[in-house]
């Protein structure tokens, strides 16, 4: 007999490679490209940006755990690091860094672990912390660097709106598409990140490409990605062809905002997001539809965050309706 | 394609570093060790006593009732002992003890008997014989055969299907009794088809058995109502209910049985048991061990007596390696931890696997992470994550109504979970608490 004792457990005896530690990283290696286009897009202040923020983040989780809450300190399983970085994502890139602190606070403090932390919260963490920082801070909040113009300095940015504010302000002003597609950057250059907006929302390319790894991974699957981005495309697509000079067409729609940054790594958030694959497409499906109700109709030029944390929600309502059809079972789904 | 279950499932690595070994002739054990209790269901009734000597073959314990099997004494000698001790269950059960005459004869007859395809016993006398041989499904439910067999008038049956899967990663008892024995399992076949009025059979075999799968192609003739299914590699298939649901798109309904849909299962090596029965006489007192492990000096399959002590079996293949941490009686996914290495095989030992260090330890349970890949590899449609959650909480009303009793145990949950969540084990409790719940109901 071997001189250690003998392991006496249930099966299964073997497990697969995977952890959640990995999973995670793979998340941070799939933003990597979308965080270098923005480096190059905004130079130095992205940098400062998504620092200040994963910094924050991670900090913030170590001394609510470590001292209000009294519970294990989880800061090495990735979670807070992504939080992080998508809040940097989801932010003007000369925002005031005391502004990114507290939004790195709420997303981390209110929106992770006083729901329980890491698997309990309901909302997308990063998601709420930049929703707190856009409806305190909206000025600071839309006011977009252009792509280029300010690579040195933080406090003199030139700003201006994004192609989908640029585009809410014209209609508003009753000016027609064909008046206002002139002052929109062009398609190509919204896939490869020349454009105004969100720091991590540049390049649909990286973004894409990134998106692409978590689904090579078996990180993410494509039903929210697919189904949210093609809700987005057909509903925007039916408003154009109505009326193509009071609606812009779905191509702007899904390159100009947050919809693939959205669609790729936001809306997937597998604590936030459903457990079916069923349930996934209902909750990508109500995405996209509150997204373009708000980029249309709404007060804000874009609405994919409120979106996503709206069907947030709803996904415990969603697990509990649209549940996997049980082998045997007679009827096709089973509504509790 | 190749056929598979649509729902569920994963691909552990295979790891059958015994596929090419033949079987083997276990060394004769010096003493055996016969529990009374190894099939599902009522224990045989001991009908012998301390000193008194017993001959290869003979009934020791008769069966219990319906719901039980005769055992066979799997040696000559003398039984020393009717004592109780530790099985694969960890528990203490009644047991014979037999010290082997290593004098008799009868021990090193050879039991090669050259292949009999004429069957000339009739459907009545075939049931009987599975029934006195003590034949138990030898996949590992052990599950009496004559009970499967016994099959209600009126009942429509229209295919018989054998598993020749063997989805548990490093097992490959049945795949080698498929290459060694793959004459004696067709007439095995015949002679169920023939005793139940089945017109159909299938073998389903697994991919990564492609050497079996050929061996069966070449001698089944143009007219032979047996057919060969190729099936995809994929986890847990060996269950009956995916097996069935792979090869011929039926689906046993929520409590129900394959019967239901008009099809019975049997195990490669229970075919080969009720051949041996059948057409030579011989109870079940042997079966097919895959004895196996990375660090093993020298992993083989072995044809074992029951009631061998497992260290017979790891001395026979060089002894237990240094830093072994755990033995396994049966496959890695499925099979049950000892903690004692004289368990005694029992007619549903399939294989011995040893586990070394860096595989023995679970990872630390972390939170929950809602991935839903417990959900995705579910082959019964459960959510595995909820089951844990109210089994914990010890909701077991609500545990009951979201299906936990048609678990299956076959742990894939438990192998994907990232955040290394005992699933099965919580699942289980709650199996257990809700049949006591319902117990206490009636």
């Amino acid at each position: 007999m071997s001189a250690q004792p003998i392991i006496v457990s249930a099966s299964p005896h073997v497990h697969s490679d995977r952890t959640s530690k990995k999973l995670m990283y793979d998340v941070v290696i799939a933003l990597i490209p979308a965080f270098l286009v923005s480096v190059y897009v905004f130079g130095i202040s992205a940098l400062i940006v998504t620092s200040v923020a994963i910094i924050s983040c991670i900090l913030f989780e170590y001394v609510i755990q470590k001292y209000l809450l009294k519970t294990d300190v989880t800061i090495t399983d990735g979670s807070a690091l992504i939080t992080g970085i998508l809040l940097a994502f989801n932010l003007p890139s000369n925002l005031p860094i005391w502004m990114i602190i507290i939004g790195s606070l709420v997303a981390i403090g209110v929106a992770k672990l006083s729901f329980g932390g890491l698997g309990f919260n309901i909302f997308n963490p990063a998601l709420v912390g930049r929703v707190f920082l856009l409806i305190s801070f909206p000025v600071q909040m839309t006011s977009w660097p252009t792509a280029f113009v300010n690579n040195t300095s933080v406090v003199d940015a030139v700003t201006g709106a994004t192609s989908l504010g640029i585009i809410k302000e014209g209609l508003n002003m009753g000016e027609t598409m064909t008046e206002i597609s002139a002052r929109i950057p062009s398609s190509t250059n919204m896939l490869f990140g020349f454009t105004s907006g969100s720091l991590g929302e540049m390049s649909a390319l990286a973004l894409i490409l990134g998106g692409l790894y978590l689904m090579l991974r078996k990180v993410i699957s494509w039903h929210i990605p697919v189904t949210l981005l093609a809700t987005i495309f057909i509903m925007t697509a039916i408003f154009w062809v109505a009326n193509p000079e009071h609606y812009a067409n779905p191509l702007i729609h899904l390159l100009a905002g947050g919809a693939i940054l959205g669609a790729f790594f936001m809306a997937t958030d597998l604590v936030t997001s459903p457990m079916t694959k069923k349930g996934m497409v209902i909750f990508a499906i109500g995405i996209g539809i509150i997204t373009v109700v708000i980029r249309l109709f709404g007060a804000y030029p874009e609405g994919i965050s409120f979106a996503i944390l709206i069907m947030n929600a709803f996904v415990p309502l969603i697990n509990k309706f649209f549940k996997p059809r049980r082998f045997g079972a007679k009827i096709k789904s089973k509504i509790v | 394609m190749l056929k598979t279950f649509p729902k569920g499932g994963i691909h552990p690595p295979e790891n059958k570093i015994t596929a090419s070994k033949g079987i083997k002739k276990m060394t004769l054990p010096k003493v055996v060790y016969v529990p009374i209790s190894q099939h599902i269901g009522i224990p045989a009734e001991i009908t012998v006593g301390v000193k008194d000597k017993v001959d290869i073959g003979q009934v020791i314990a008769k069966s219990g009732g319906f719901m039980s099997s005769n055992i066979h004494s799997p040696v000559a000698g003398t039984v020393t002992k009717l004592d109780k001790i530790i099985d694969t269950s960890g528990y203490k059960k009644q047991c014979i003890v037999i010290r082997t005459d290593l004098k008799d004869e009868s021990n090193f007859k050879d039991t090669e008997y050259p292949l009999k395809t004429t069957i000339t016993l009739e459907p009545k006398d075939i049931l009987q014989k599975i029934n006195d041989s003590g034949i138990v499904g030898l996949g590992g439910a052990t599950f009496p055969s004559h009970v499967k067999l016994s099959i209600k008038e009126g009942t429509k049956l229209d295919h018989l299907i054998i598993n020749g899967v063997e989805c548990e990663p490093y097992l490959t008892a049945d795949h080698r009794l498929m290459l060694e024995k793959a004459e004696e399992i067709i007439v095995g076949i015949k002679i169920l088809m023939f005793a139940l009025h089945i017109d159909n059979a299938i073998i389903g075999i697994e991919n990564n058995k492609a050497d079996a799968i050929e061996t069966f192609k070449k001698i089944i003739r143009k007219d032979d109502p047996i057919k060969i299914a190729a099936l995809k590699v994929k986890y847990p298939q060996g269950g009956e209910k995916q097996l069935v649901r792979a090869l011929l798109n039926r689906e046993v309904p929520k409590n129900g049985l394959p019967l239901d849909v008009g099809v019975i299962v049997h195990n490669v090596g229970t075919i080969f048991a009720i051949y041996q029965a059948i057409q030579h006489n011989i109870p079940l007192i042997e079966r097919v061990v895959t004895v196996t492990g990375k660090k093993l000096e020298n992993p083989s399959n072995y044809w074992v007596k029951i009631g061998t002590p497992i260290t017979d079996l790891v001395n026979e293949v060089g002894g237990l390696p240094e830093g072994t941490r755990k033995i396994v009686n049966g496959g890695p996914m499925m099979g049950k931890a000892i903690k004692n290495m004289d368990v005694p095989v029992t007619k549903g030992t399939s294989g011995i696997l040893v586990i070394s260090e860096d595989e023995a330890s679970r990872g630390e349970p972390k939170n929950c992470i809602r991935c839903g890949e417990c959900v995705d590899v579910c082959p019964m449609g459960l959510e595995p994550h909820l089951l844990m959650n109210l089994s914990e909480k010890g909701m077991y009303e609500k545990a009951s109504a979201e299906d936990i009793m048609t678990c299956i145990e076959c742990g894939s949950c438990s192998y994907v979970c990232p955040s290394h969540r005992p699933l099965l084990d919580y699942i289980r409790f709650g199996k257990n608490s809700v049949k006591k719940m319902n117990t206490s109901k009636n």
